[in-house]
């Protein structure tokens, strides 16, 4: 675990140096902040016209926005972890120190992981001033769930860029490998799920966009659970092989 | 210490390395020398642990490279081929950091001790990306050094650096190989020369050649070789010389002088001498040279002549 630890505060560290860090915090950032003002907006017109809207919540405001950044965010995060190490030659440094594959494959992921949720605390201004602003306050436990859901989705999401990057030399390789898995997993598979009834289980279970949204609505259940840490577990397990097979070439 | 048994690595259908068989010893400084793509950065890859051979093993340190692998890196200390440098980092950091994944119980003396072997102390918390080539190279040096390695094992060790830095490097290399087994590989074959007690010489994968730099001289005096050197204009020696019986393989020189070989067995030295008086050269000098390890690499590599 030590080891994992070295290489998380290594890569944590060196993501306050990357300008693809800044560029993806501001836009996560910038994107939630002017969905939300919106959002107050458009809330206060209706009223204004004598209707009685619900409510922005966090879900909407700033949970789905993020999460539907990291499609683009986490491939950008993550492409350069392994790439960038066997490009530049130091991964020969790390493969020949005593460290073990899955520790240099789970503390890269770790460091992606620890950074972005950095970026999350900072949204947490979101749902702090929208409690201040509606009556009776937020749904606590909707917001708690949905930033568990855009949490454990974000962990799932940067285990498959991180094995991407150990399977690619080339980050632009693992950037569009790790974007086209994405864009099937939101989407993709939701279509055979409505389409065919009979294989609608195995592919609605696939289905990320679906986990995401239905713990979003505050319904934390465990096949979501499961989905979300199993496809984490998968992506740096794969990961952790795809730097072995290396080793053999 | 370093025992290898039969290492050999296939690239696909490419063999890279064909049954190595070789040691090293605590307090032997060996040189790796060959061409390129003959297999040196292979075998030292498979030696630290980077990638297992296709058949074969070692021992490094006394621990098996494939059952002990993680034994194995612990001790030793490897400075890859590209010297392996994270630029956004300060010296210190990088040290700090490679000293956090071998879990030194001090790294911070460590760090000082070894920044002041390789001489950067001055440099540490300056940034990586800064540094010239020949400090790379030494923070390089400095990495493989920080846990006083057992085993060092070090790839072109003095590659692009200036010649004042070669030889600070090569003196390091020296008194580190007092103690610890120093595999260095190179190909400037004068630098095999001073600094190894022996010398393994690979090409295509196998190794063609294992003695003492003098040995391996020694052996493969297969022609002797002289120099001949007049006074003033040296024109038209060299035909001169190519015409008496015996003499083979006239080269002028650029300082003047005319180099030519000869077999052992039939000493052309006082022909030679007679022929130049006579053809009114005033005779300087006559002498024989040794080959130089560079000659005996070329001859060894080209086809291979010499067996173990």
């Amino acid at each position: 675990m030590r080891n994992v630890w070295t290489i998380a505060s290594r890569e944590y560290r060196h993501y306050f140096l990357s300008p693809v860090a800044y560029i993806v915090a501001f836009l996560i950032l910038m994107l939630a902040g002017i969905l939300f003002v919106f959002q107050l907006k458009s809330v206060q017109d209706m009223t204004y016209q004598g209707y009685y809207p619900n409510p922005p919540t966090a879900a909407n405001s700033v949970i789905y926005p993020t999460a539907f950044m990291m499609l683009f965010a986490a491939p950008a995060l993550t492409m350069r972890l392994l790439s960038e190490e066997q490009r530049s030659g130091t991964l020969e440094l790390l493969l020949t120190a005593p460290l073990k594959d899955w520790e240099l494959v789970v503390g890269k992921w770790l460091g992606a992981f620890m950074y972005i949720l950095t970026v999350y605390v900072i949204t947490l201004i979101i749902p702090i001033v929208l409690n201040r602003l509606v009556v009776p306050g937020i749904d606590i436990k909707a917001t708690v769930a949905g930033y568990l859901a855009l949490i454990l989705f974000t962990a799932a999401f940067l285990a498959i860029g991180t094995a991407f990057s150990s399977m690619f030399n080339n980050q632009f390789a693992a950037f569009f490998a790790t974007l086209i898995t994405f864009v099937l997993l939101w989407w993709v598979v939701g279509w055979p799920a409505n389409l065919i009834p009979a294989a609608s289980g195995f592919f609605g279970y696939l289905h990320a966009y679906a986990h995401l949204t239905s713990m979003m609505q505050g319904a934390i259940a465990l096949k979501d659970l499961v989905y979300f840490l199993s496809l984490t577990a998968v992506g740096l397990f794969v990961g952790t092989v795809a730097i072995e097979i290396r080793r053999w070439q | 210490m370093i025992r290898a048994t039969g290492l050999t690595k296939d690239y696909g259908s490419r063999r890279a390395i064909e049954n190595l068989t070789f040691e090293a010893n605590q307090g032997e400084i060996v040189g790796f020398l060959g061409p390129n793509g003959a297999g040196k950065t292979t075998t030292m890859r498979i030696l630290t642990g980077y990638m297992p051979p296709t058949y074969g093993t070692a021992q490094v340190a006394g621990f098996d490279i494939i059952e002990e692998s993680m034994e194995v890196r612990r001790r030793v200390g490897y400075l890859p081929e590209t010297v392996p440098l994270y630029p956004d980092m300060t010296v210190y950091g990088y040290l700090k950091f490679m000293a956090d994944l071998r879990h030194l119980p001090d790294p911070d003396d460590m760090i000082d001790e070894t920044l002041e072997i390789v001489g950067m102390t001055e440099r540490a918390d300056g940034y990586i990306s800064n540094l010239s080539k020949g400090m790379r190279q030494r923070v390089g040096l400095a990495q493989a050094l920080l846990h006083k390695p057992e085993v060092l094992i070090l790839d072109e060790p003095t590659i692009g650096l200036d010649p004042a830095q070669v030889v600070e490097v090569r003196n390091i290399i020296r008194e580190i190989g007092k103690q610890r087994t120093v595999l260095l590989s190179t190909h400037i074959l004068s630098e095999a020369q001073q600094v190894c007690d022996r010398v393994l010489i690979l090409n295509r994968g196998r190794i063609v050649a294992e003695d003492t730099p003098e040995n391996l001289q020694a052996r493969l005096m297969g022609a002797e070789r002289a120099i001949l050197t007049v006074k003033g204009d040296a024109d038209g020696l060299a035909a001169l010389l190519a015409q008496i019986k015996g003499v083979k393989n006239v080269q002028a020189r650029p300082d003047g002088g005319v180099e030519f070989q000869f077999a052992p067995g039939m000493d052309v030295r006082p022909e030679v001498a007679r022929q130049t008086i006579q053809a009114g050269y005033d005779l300087l000098e006559l002498r024989l040279m040794g080959l130089s390890l560079e000659e005996i690499f070329l001859e060894l590599t080209r086809d291979s002549k010499i067996s173990k």
